[in-house]
C-alpha cells in the first residue's frame, strides 16, 4: 500500500513537473508546480514528516505559489500573442543532454545509501512523533541545538520583506 | 524501505529543475525552477531524515525559510526590471554582458 501511494505521488510529481517546464502559459506553469508540491507534501507524509507536511502546503502551495501567480497575473506575462519563450534547438540540446548526463550522474549513486551503522532501527521517527507529537519532533532541536540560526533566519526574512518593498517601489 | 526511490525521485525532479532553466527564457518560469530544485533537495532531506534523525526535517524548515525570502526578493527583482524593459525575455536582458 505504501509503495503503491508513494509510485502513485511520484507519478504526479514528476508529471508536474515536466507540464511545468513545458508549459506554454506561465500560469499553466505555475499550477503544474503546486500539483508537483502537493504531491511532494503526500510523499512527506510517508516519510513521517507530518509537520513539514502541512508547512510545504501552507508556505510553498500557498503563500509562494500565490506570490508568483500574483506576479505573473500583474505583469500580464503570457498572453496569447507573446509567442513561446522556449529556446531553440542549441538550447534544447544542451536542457536534454544537461538533465540527462545529471540524472545518470546521480543513477550511479543510487546504491550509494548511509551505512547501516548510520542508520537509525526502523520505525524510530514515527516512535519519536507518537511520543513527542509532529511539532515537538521539529522544535526540540530547532530551539536547542539550531537557535542562533533560527534567529538569523527571522533577521533574513527581515531583510527580504525591506528588500522586496524597496525594489518593487515605483520609485527608488 | 522507500529510501533508494525517493532519492530516485529527488535526482529526477532536480534535473527537471535544471533542464527548465536552460530551456525556458521567461524570468519567472525559470524562477520557479529554481523553487523545484529546491523542494527536490527537501525531498532528499526528509527521505534521510527517516533514516538519520529528524535534525534533516529542521534544515528543510529552513530551507523553506530561505526559499520564501528568495521568492519575494526575486519577484520584487523582476517587476522592477519589466517596469525598466517591458519584457521578462532574458534574451533582452544583458545588461552585464558587456
Amino acid at each position: 500500500m505504501t509503495q503503491f501511494v508513494f509510485w502513485t505521488l511520484s507519478g504526479v510529481a514528476i508529471l508536474g513537473a515536466l507540464l511545468c517546464i513545458t508549459g506554454r502559459n506561465p500560469v499553466m506553469s505555475a499550477l503544474s508546480l503546486v500539483l508537483t508540491l502537493f504531491a511532494l507534501a503526500g510523499i512527506y507524509v510517508l516519510f513521517d514528516a507530518h509537520f513539514i507536511a502541512v508547512m510545504q502546503i501552507i508556505v510553498y502551495a500557498g503563500a509562494i505559489m500565490v506570490l508568483f501567480l500574483f506576479v505573473i497575473m500583474l505583469l500580464n506575462v503570457g498572453r496569447p500573442d507573446a509567442g513561446s519563450d522556449v529556446k531553440g534547438k542549441v538550447g534544447k540540446f544542451w536542457a536534454g543532454f544537461l538533465g540527462a548526463a545529471l540524472i545518470a550522474e546521480m543513477a550511479a549513486m543510487w546504491r550509494l545509501l548511509p551505512g547501516e551503522s548510520f542508520r537509525l532501527p526502523a520505525g524510530t521517527l514515527a516512535g519519536l512523533t507518537a511520543q513527542r507529537g509532529a511539532v515537538g519532533l521539529i522544535a526540540e532541536p530547532l530551539f536547542r541545538a539550531y537557535l542562533v540560526p533560527f534567529e538569523i533566519t527571522s533577521v533574513l526574512l527581515l531583510a527580504a520583506v525591506v528588500g522586496a518593498v524597496v525594489l518593487a517601489k515605483r520609485k527608488l | 524501505m522507500l529510501l533508494g526511490p525517493a532519492l530516485a525521485v529527488s535526482a529526477i525532479l532536480f534535473s527537471i529543475g535544471v533542464a527548465g532553466v536552460l530551456l525556458r527564457r521567461n524570468a519567472i518560469i525559470i524562477f520557479m525552477c529554481v523553487e523545484l530544485m529546491l523542494n527536490a533537495v527537501n525531498l532528499t532531506f526528509i527521505a534521510l531524515a527517516q533514516q538519520l534523525g529528524p535534525e534533516g526535517q529542521v534544515f528543510v524548515f529552513f530551507v523553506m525559510a530561505v526559499a520564501a525570502a528568495e521568492a519575494a526578493v526575486g519577484l520584487a527583482i523582476i517587476i522592477a526590471i519589466y517596469r525598466h524593459r517591458q519584457t521578462l525575455d532574458l534574451q533582452y536582458i544583458n545588461l552585464l554582458r558587456g
